[in-house]
């Protein structure tokens, strides 16, 4: 029964590997300037970490095929190189393996986080409530008006809690359900929630940033490629976090401006 | 066997008669009711009304060839305003007050809005509540805590069954939305006694009202309330027409 | 060593009365069996939630027939709502990470074995224990409750997310009363925790009979003073913040509510709170919990692998140090649950380098765990077979955590099912597979009878590929995209994923009715089992020196043992039996670490 075991555990190793060498569940494809860093992290981390899976499960199902009820009069022998040789191993090999990853992996990071957006980056603020974001536009004088949270009412869908009665900035701000960006323009997302936890996800465009109630986060990206896709939410803030969603349009710089024109004139 | 049954079937008839009497009884004759009717207008221009963007679910925004608005204040032709609720709120007699009519109001969720936006309803009026969707919604009343009705937060998803549920307490107005569809959002006004709502050509009617006067209250979400008195007499329609300005 | 003070222990005399023997037993071995009851009865909740959660993802608008019965409100028309199940799948977390990971492995092993594997009597402190254990009881009764008050129970996760967790009501069904009794059940939890961890502390520094030193410990009791020692300070930290939870909700506080958060178009009368305090706190706790969940684990494992191995391992004392780096390091890796929670990037790069050195003392312990297979004796039995399921479930989970302990691909995996098929395997399947292991290796000294071989084969085979073939499509499914928590696949990119969520909805049940076979062999052997021998297994610690089975209410009957022998005296030349027990005096030439 030891060989049926060991062989059982490799069946399940290759098999569990087959999907992934097939790349049969990918991600949707990347469409933003710093993703390729954290694809490649990711294939790194795949081929060393499939290695590792692989290696541990086969010389774990060679030897319980080998050792499994052996003659009684058979006599215990110890691993060559011992505890010592073992553990001197698991530092040197898991240890270098993932101290490297952590360190090249520090770059892949840094380009989204630790570097800031450019000067001519393109501000648009979203908002997370439950359940759905709303983003906002400055408008011709690139200046967004003051929230006020009292003022917030889904009802009269003013989603932002504006007052552009009496704060001129927020009077030419476009409030939009979908977010509409130009291609090839770095966008400097401001990001807060109204409520609870949400967060911004965006798998095309390699993206993910938690709202923090209370708490004004940013985060910055360009898109290259010219489509449709979708933002969802990742942190769960209630029964329609499901439902959670938006889609991100990204257009040529031509049409950004007219669909822009186009809200404007919805508001 | 049968000595058993016997008893049974008689007790049921007499639960059956008895039940029978009391509903009866609680039908006030039509021939001796009044009726109030009229109209609502709005003065000067009604607010601009949002297009509503639904694209965060395309299951709503495909039922939609044309852009749907906000209903905050709806205007029929010549200022006619839509979505006012008039009821009687001094005066009658308590018998009248307690009478709940057994037609159910229907509150249905279809093209991710409500049908109606406002509805009116009587103290322990049956509320059918209906999904038309093919898709999940929620429904949240926010009733005003210690007012004697307490709110509630469903599901309704695509495909399951209407459910029914009641008011406790008068309650002007409750708001009510939907969170997975956040523009979703109306009003239930919980009364006691007739009530009416107006239409888009701002008609409204009160029906079952016994003769005698009362204070009649007119509501509507954007612009507030307004109250007329008013006497109705057995058999002739009484007419009170109500006027809100746009601020 | 502790000569005088075991007889100072053990004052109380053997109970009569059936409320003091079975119910408010005071016998750590009475304890330990409650804990176990209390565990099955946990798994078997949490186990019928996940089937219910499964049929659900796998076909959204399907009706389950009945359902209604369980939640009119939950399930108009057999159909599950959002809601119900996000409340299921919250019951389901808590209940098997609190009531199940951390009572099976630790609280229910631990009491049994080990008192009787230090030589002693009983715990220190029997009335703590039996304390711990109805308090335990009374926290699960609390947040099953929860199932029939108000709109339900929580459904905020078992994170528990803030301000989601501390706002009340208005932020959704069971929000209110659902989740004032989660956090009460979690703070009573945490007390009987607390209890029980400085009863273990205790029993395995003071209690150890003569010649018993630390290194004469099995690796067992290492496992459960390890976990003690994290149980202590982990649940420490939990409870206070579940306490501070309540008040949010009870006192008008704000200590997890920022200012200006608008629900349902009213301004929230909070302020000043902090959102990831609560995300600190609780993970804080968290990360050690997942280490309290399977270190037990590990020392069960090792244990029995080391009998059925008929050598020793390798290295005791590597593994034991490995193990106390797994509980240091779990308190500085917490972080690598909010790398993208909006807490300082550069505190996520600094959290991710002791997870990725986390890798090192795990990977020891497997490759001791293979090396020391190699020129062994195994024996394959179901007791073996699932401490080699636990190793091979254990680097199948463990080599997805170097994807999680980096910020740059957390970006891509958070809260996808990637992370859900790492924590399911590395935790929660890995460790039940400990807990099953122990149930056939111990279960011929608890009950006096052994469990069947071929009823145990057979679970543990359909076990072993069920599991997989649930928890492996997971982290397809994550790598794709598929974002955790999510009641329907309603996104475009995710539709195309709805066949594989079948696949693992059809695994899951069938993996779960595979389950019934564990419970008809558990309740049939009991009663029909053939009758144990005293040592069944040839194994040298002392629970297998008690003079019967199950042990007498003093352990040893009366007799004071005196240990010997280094704890695993496996593969001895030249005598008749390969093995020498702990407390024989035998002179030996004894198998020692290498050095």
């Amino acid at each position: 029964m030891g060989k049926i075991l060991a062989v059982t555990i490799i069946l399940i190793a290759i098999l569990s590997a087959v999907p992934i060498v097939m790349h049969t569940w990918n991600p949707p494809a990347d469409v933003s300037t710093h993703g390729h860093l954290i694809d490649e992290q990711m294939s790194e981390t795949m081929a060393e970490a499939g290695i590792a899976f692989l290696a541990g499960q086969i010389l774990l199902a060679f030897f319980i095929w080998k050792f499994s009820n052996v003659k009684p009069g058979a006599r215990i022998k110890n691993f060559p190189g011992g505890a010592m040789g073992l553990v001197l191993a698991a530092f040197l090999l898991v240890g270098t393996e993932v101290l490297a990853l952590g360190v090249f992996g520090v770059k892949a990071w840094s380009q989204v986080y630790f570097t800031p957006p450019a000067a001519d980056a393109m501000p648009v603020q979203v908002q997370a409530g439950q359940f759905a974001f709303y983003f906002r536009y400055p408008g011709a004088d690139g200046k967004f008006g003051p929230l006020h949270p009292e003022l917030v009412n889904e009802g009269t869908q003013n989603l932002f809690g504006l007052d552009p009665d009496h704060d001129p900035a927020s009077k030419d701000d476009i409030v939009t359900a979908e977010m509409a960006i130009p291609v090839n323009k770095e966008v400097h997302l401001l990001m807060h929630s109204k409520d609870v936890g949400h967060s911004f996800y965006v798998p095309a465009l390699r993206v993910q940033q938690d709202f923090v109630p209370g708490l004004d986060v940013s985060l910055h990206f360009t898109a290259t490629k010219v489509g449709k896709y979708e933002i969802v939410c990742t942190q769960l803030c209630g029964l329609g976090h499901y439902n959670m969603k938006a889609y991100l349009e990204v257009m040529s710089q031509q049409d950004f401006d007219s669909w822009l024109k186009q809200q404007a004139a919805n508001q | 066997m049968k000595t058993v049954y016997k008893p049974a079937a008689i007790l049921a008839v007499l639960v059956v008669v008895a039940l029978g009497l009391l509903s009866t009884g609680r039908h006030v004759s039509a021939a001796s009711e009044g009726k109030v009717t009229g109209s609502i207008k709005l003065e000067g221009t009604a607010p601009h009304m949002r297009a509503i963007d639904m694209s965060k679910d395309p299951t709503c925004s495909k039922q939609h060839s044309t852009p749907v608005h906000l209903e905050n204040v709806v205007v029929g032709s010549g200022g006619s305003l839509a979505n006012v609720v008039v009821y009687i709120s001094q005066g009658l007699p308590a018998s009248a007050a307690a009478a709940v009519p057994s037609k159910p109001i229907e509150w249905d969720q279809k093209g991710c809005m409500y049908q109606p936006h406002v509805a009116g309803m009587d103290v322990g009026q049956q509320l059918k509540v209906i999904n038309s969707d093919p898709t999940t919604h929620n429904i949240h009343p926010m009733p005003q805590p210690g007012g004697g009705n307490i709110g509630w937060n469903k599901s309704q998803p695509q495909g399951s069954p209407p459910f029914t549920t009641s008011w406790k307490a008068e309650e002007v107005a409750i708001p009510v939305k939907c969170n997975i569809h956040p523009w979703m959002h109306g009003y239930m006004v919980v009364v006691k006694g007739p009530y009416g709502v107006s239409d888009e050509s701002g008609s409204f009617s009160l029906d079952n009202v016994p003769p005698g006067s009362y204070t009649l209250t007119a509501w509507h979400e954007t612009y507030g309330t307004q109250t007329q008195k008013v006497t109705v007499t057995a058999g002739k329609p009484a007419t009170v027409n109500f006027t809100f300005k746009a601020k | 060593m502790h000569d005088t003070s075991a007889h100072a222990v053990h004052q109380h005399a053997a109970p009569t009365s059936f409320i003091r023997k079975y119910v408010f037993s005071l016998d750590h071995k009475v304890i330990g069996k409650q804990y176990y009851g209390l565990a099955l009865l946990a798994v078997l909740t949490g186990m019928v939630l996940s089937w219910l959660m499964r049929l659900h993802l796998g076909w959204t608008d399907l009706k389950i027939p009945g359902l209604h019965l369980l939640s009119a409100s939950g399930a108009p028309g057999d159909v599950m709502t959002p809601e119900y199940y996000l409340q299921l799948m919250t019951m389901h977390g808590t209940i098997m990470v609190f009531f199940v990971l951390t009572t099976a492995p630790f609280a229910a092993f631990g009491n049994y074995f080990l008192p009787i594997q230090v030589g002693a009597e009983d715990m220190p402190f029997p009335r703590f224990n039996m304390m711990s254990f109805w308090v335990t009881f009374t926290a699960f009764l609390v947040l099953i409750s929860s199932f029939f008050f108000g709109d339900g129970p929580t459904l905020a996760g078992w994170t528990q997310y803030a301000p989601l967790s501390a706002v009340g009501a208005v932020a959704g069904p069971g929000q209110g009363t659902g989740e004032v009794l989660w956090a009460s059940s979690i703070a009573i939890f945490c007390v009987g925790q607390l209890l029980g961890s400085l009863n273990f502390i205790t029993t395995t520094l003071d209690m150890r009979t003569k010649g018993m030193s630390l290194w004469r410990l099995p690796l067992t009791a290492w496992g459960w003073f390890i976990t003690s020692v994290m149980g202590l300070t982990a649940f420490a930290v939990l409870m206070p913040a579940c306490i501070l939870l309540i008040l949010d909700h009870v006192a008008g506080t704000s200590f997890f509510v920022a200012s200006n958060l608008v629900l349902n178009d009213q301004l929230q009368p909070h302020s000043g709170g902090s959102t990831l305090l609560w995300q600190h706190l609780f993970w804080f706790f968290g990360h050690p919990e997942v280490y309290i969940a399977i270190v037990p684990g590990m020392g069960v494992v090792s244990h029995i692998l080391v009998a059925n191995m008929r050598r020793p391992m390798l290295s005791h004392r590597v593994i034991v140090y490995s193990m106390g780096a797994l509980a240091v390091l779990s308190y500085m890796v917490y972080g690598h649950h909010m790398f993208v929670s909006g807490m300082n990037p550069f505190s996520s790069l600094v959290f991710s380098f002791p997870t990725l050195v986390i890798t090192i003392p795990s990977t020891i312990l497997v490759l001791i765990w293979i090396g020391s297979l190699y020129g062994s004796k195994l024996r394959i039995n179901t007791a073996s077979l699932f401490a080699l399921g636990f190793i091979s479930m254990f680097i199948s989970g463990g080599v997805s955590g170097f994807f999680l302990a980096q910020p740059s691909i957390d970006i891509m995996l958070h809260a996808t099912y990637f992370v859900v098929g790492h924590f399911h395997l590395v935790m929660a399947v890995a460790a039940i597979f400990g807990i099953f292991a122990g149930t056939y290796f111990w279960y011929p000294k608890v009950t006096g009878r052994m469990m069947n071989e071929t009823l145990g084969k057979i679970h543990f085979w359909l076990t072993f590929v069920g599991a997989y073939c649930i928890f492996m499509p997971f982290h397809y499914l994550g790598i794709a995209g598929n974002v955790r928590r999510y009641q329907a696949f309603v996104d475009d990119y995710l539709v195309r994923l709805i066949p594989l969520h079948r696949f693992i909805t059809v695994a899951a049940l069938c993996t779960g009715a595979v389950q019934l076979i564990f419970l008809y062999n558990l309740f049939y052997s009991r009663f029909r089992g053939e009758e144990a021998p005293l040592n069944p297994w040839q194994a040298t610690s002392l629970e297998w020196s008690t003079p019967s089975s199950p042990p007498p209410f003093d352990n040893f009957g009366g007799r004071h043992v005196v240990v010997y022998h280094d704890p695993y005296q496996y593969g001895i030349e030249g005598s008749t039996d390969d093995y020498v027990m702990q407390d024989s005096p035998a002179q030996i030439q004894s198998v020692r670490d290498e050095k």
